[in-house]
């Protein structure tokens, strides 16, 4: 049977004409538009009109004489950047902390919600629970304070040290017990937090899987091995091509807290490097270090988003 | 079941054991604090003092209150997680709710999105940010630990995801009902989102509770220092140079007695607010983090 239609068959979707309606969209959203404006405001002062204040990386900035007035020097302190033995240090520092911080901030907080699933009395699993996730909540300040006194040559660290017999050790004043330091403490801090989201992925293992795993009798730990860990793999991946982002972010606030001259060279990260380039008064290289890690730091993010968003479908919205 | 295996019983208690201790150490250097902060001098300095205080005395905590400064950065932390945590989430939810419509309702979303996801990647580093404080002439303003954190593209991401879970027919019925966007958010989406906005305040109050550095970078003078910079320069920093302290109050201040005492007193608010933090937090990101 034929239906008949006055639709035209080479008929074109239909277009608005965008002018009219932007006009419109305003006038029908206008609240939408004025309830952003306060964020938008705020937003382009403090996120945006800093932006421009890049250019003091190629220039030699003097705060007397302004960013309109001082002396352009082009590439120089980007050169300096990468020939310098101080800051091409610091480069490798920050690399290598950062890089052991996201290994570790995934194989522990994995094995521990793995370990922790395991337990089948709610009241024991919830206690456990309140008492890691509390240090996450603690600034670097506090920690810091903390760490300087346990982990002192005298302190309760190396007291127990002493006590199995093990020579004490300098956590804080040799350079690669400092960086052994830096990633313990972080996972310290953070294992517990860091736990909830593959503890929400285990969640979401459909049951049935280990029932029929038990009617084929498979013992605990190779359910564990067929299903729990496949199961939570693609949340696995997911935190850990977001983690990419972070890459050259090996944490400030434990690192300015916990560091010491004596272990300036092997604990210096470009974030400790910029504010103290900074406040001897040397704008323009913090400002030029400071612009190398935003800039590779936001290809890294909006690279790990994008594979994030490609190979796991993860959108953040 | 798999539980009733020997094998399995013995992995059991081994784990239970584990994850105890585990959990221990989490709270053991806290409680060691604890203990110094009550102990007298002396035993403390004798490192005599291990999980319980040893010549219990309140006197550390006295002489940190002798200390003007504590005070006023205690008065300044509390102001700044106040009105930080109010004016943070009446921007994040006023900039959450557009951002939730579908784009084909409201078109220039998505260019509002991009607006505000690249102020989340993209920083433009320190100095340039502390010059624009400096010519906007807010150094040594209490606004200055306000203004720049209001925008937290973290917390609208949250927020926005939780209001795109609702249901469209809440939205549909008010606009049958004449509402207006402004009574859409602010009696219809607000309460029916309190578990998220509860968990999103905390998590602000315990960021601006344990802020420090801004405070010391665009503060110059001591005395508008918020309570974690001030410990920041007694504790961690041990810089007593710019503090404007007689040499008898920074020998006081800098007794380990007192320093535990400074750290413990700067960690209560959040032990405070923990319990509460708790029981939202898990359910709140979780919610925020998962999309259909």
């Amino acid at each position: 049977m034929k239906v008949k239609t006055n639709i035209p068959l080479d008929a074109k979707p239909y277009k608005p004409k965008t002018n009219q309606n932007l006009l419109s969209n305003l006038k029908k959203n206008w609240r939408l538009h004025l309830m952003l404006l306060p964020g938008v405001i705020l937003a382009l002062i403090f996120h945006y009109a800093p932006m421009p204040g890049i250019i003091i990386a190629f220039q030699d900035y003097k705060p007397w004489t302004g960013m309109f007035n001082s002396e352009w020097i082009g590439w120089h302190n980007f050169k300096l950047l990468f020939t310098m033995d101080n800051s091409v240090q610091v480069i490798y520092n920050t690399l290598l902390i950062s890089s052991l911080k996201i290994l570790f901030g995934i194989l522990v907080p994995v094995s521990f919600a793995i370990l922790l699933n395991e337990i089948r009395q709610m009241a024991l699993k919830r206690s456990i629970q309140t008492m890691v996730y509390l240090p996450h909540f603690m600034s670097w300040v506090i920690l810091g304070g903390i760490l300087l006194d346990i982990l002192s040559l005298e302190g309760i660290s190396n007291q127990f040290l002493s006590f199995i017999g093990i020579e004490p050790i300098m956590f804080l004043g040799e350079g690669n017990w400092f960086r052994f330091t830096l990633i313990a403490s972080d996972q310290w801090k953070e294992f517990g937090f860091s736990a909830i989201i593959f503890l929400a992925a285990l969640a979401g293992i459909n049951p049935s899987l280990y029932e029929a795993a038990e009617m084929d009798g498979a013992t605990r730990l190779k359910q564990t091995m067929y299903i729990t860990l496949p199961g939570i793999l693609p949340t696995v991946i997911v935190v850990m091509t977001l983690s990419l982002g972070n890459m050259l972010n090996a944490n400030f606030d434990q690192v300015f807290n916990l560091i010491t001259p004596l272990v300036m060279r092997e604990g210096d990260i470009i974030d400790t490097y910029v504010y103290r380039t900074f406040t001897n008064g040397n704008f323009s290289f913090a400002t030029a270090v400071g612009l190398f890690k935003s800039v590779v730091g936001f290809v890294l993010i909006a690279f790990a988003y994008y594979s994030a968003g490609r190979w796991a479908n993860y959108r953040i919205f | 079941m798999y539980y009733k295996d020997p094998k399995y019983k013995i992995f059991y208690v081994f784990n239970i054991v584990f994850l105890l201790l585990l959990s221990i150490l989490c709270l053991l250097p806290l409680v060691h604090i604890f203990a110094v902060s009550l102990s007298s001098q002396a035993p403390a300095d004798a490192n005599l003092v291990t999980f319980f205080p040893i010549g219990f005395t309140l006197e550390s905590y006295e002489k940190t209150f002798s200390n003007p400064l504590f005070f006023t950065a205690f008065g300044i932390s509390v102001s700044r997680t106040v009105v930080g945590t109010i004016l943070g989430m009446l921007i994040t939810m006023l900039v959450a709710y557009p951002l939730s419509k579908d784009p084909r309702d409201f078109r220039t979303r998505n260019v509002y999105v991009w607006f505000f996801l690249f102020v989340m990647i993209f920083n433009a580093g320190l100095v340039p940010t502390y010059v624009l404080i400096q010519n906007l002439g807010l150094i040594d303003s209490f606004w200055v630990l306000i203004l720049p954190g209001l925008v937290n593209v973290f917390n609208i991401i949250l927020m926005l995801n939780f209001f795109r879970n609702l249901p469209k027919e809440l939205d549909e019925a008010a606009i049958m009902d004449g509402a207006s966007d402004f009574s859409i958010l602010f009696r219809i989406y607000v309460p029916i989102s309190l578990p998220s906005i509860a968990t999103l305040s905390l998590f602000t109050m315990v960021f601006h509770w344990n802020a420090w550095f801004d405070g010391m970078i665009f503060m110059n003078s001591q005395s508008n220092w918020p309570l974690q910079t001030l410990i920041q320069s007694i504790v961690v920093g041990q810089d007593f140079g710019n503090a404007g302290l007689s040499s008898e109050d920074i020998a006081n201040l800098s007794d380990r007695t007192v320093k535990a005492a400074q750290i413990f007193i700067a960690m209560l608010p959040i032990l405070a607010v923990y319990p509460f933090l708790q029981k939202f937090f898990v359910k709140g990101i979780v919610l925020g983090s998962v999309k259909e």
